[in-house]
């Protein structure tokens, strides 16, 4: 199982805090999980193709090509405002 | 000592300071930061804060940045408290402190550290005004600034 978070704008527009996504090979990278959660719906579609989206993979950030392994935590995120 | 804490509680940064120099004894020099809530963001009045973070990876991503900067100078210990929740105008949000032997390491250490939070740590602000409530967008300045180093 692939835990994935999202946060601040990027969860508000989902609606959506956690899922998580059976590991599969459809799923084995950073990039296929986009593709895999972007047919849930136009607004899913819409929001994992913005370009800036951040992702981290347990709690590292990564880019595409970064692999997945059954329990992984995945999180995307809008670039960071703190300070 | 390098230390991180993310709280929604205030802080007092003349304490901090103080902890920061308990049982340090070769510390000739602290530089310290800290960061408020503003009055206005592009020319907006601000009523209020909300800070949403990612637990557990705060934390990691800025005692990464502690540990890189006490490689590059010479860190006697290094603090970092940054607040999350609602805040309001004025309110303290995050404090950053160096000690070090000379001036020069403190300085250049407590300004990386803070270039790096604003860079990597992953906290997001939404501010809230008279048109209502909005997440506040990342600035290309702040990027370049964590380019210099």
């Amino acid at each position: 199982m692939l835990k994935v978070l999202f946060f601040a704008r990027i969860r508000e527009s989902l609606d959506c805090a956690e899922v998580n996504v059976e590991w599969q090979h459809s799923v084995s990278s950073v990039g296929a999980l986009r593709a895999t959660l972007a047919e849930r719906g136009n607004r899913w579609q819409e929001v994992l193709s913005e370009e800036n989206l951040i992702c981290a993979v347990n709690q590292s950030v990564v880019n595409e090509l970064h692999a997945l392994n059954d329990g992984d935590e995945v999180a995307f995120y809008p670039p960071v405002t703190g300070g | 000592m390098l230390d991180v804490r993310v709280q929604t509680e205030d802080f007092d940064p003349g304490e901090l300071q103080a902890s920061l120099l308990a049982g340090q004894q070769e510390e000739g020099a602290v530089a310290t930061f800290t960061g408020y809530v503003r009055q206005t963001n592009d020319e907006r009045a601000v009523e209020g804060m909300y800070l949403e973070h990612y637990p557990g990876m705060t934390e990691k991503t800025i005692a990464a940045t502690l540990k890189e900067a006490a490689g590059r100078w010479a860190v006697g210990a290094a603090l970092v408290v940054h607040r999350v929740g609602h805040l309001a105008p004025g309110d303290h949000i995050v404090w950053v402190g160096v000690s070090s032997a000379h001036r020069g390491d403190a300085f250049a250490a407590c300004e990386f550290i803070m270039d790096f939070l604003k860079m990597r740590a992953p906290f997001w602000k939404k501010e809230t005004g008279a048109q209502g409530e909005h997440w506040v967008g990342a600035r290309e300045s702040d990027k370049q600034r964590a380019e210099r180093w």
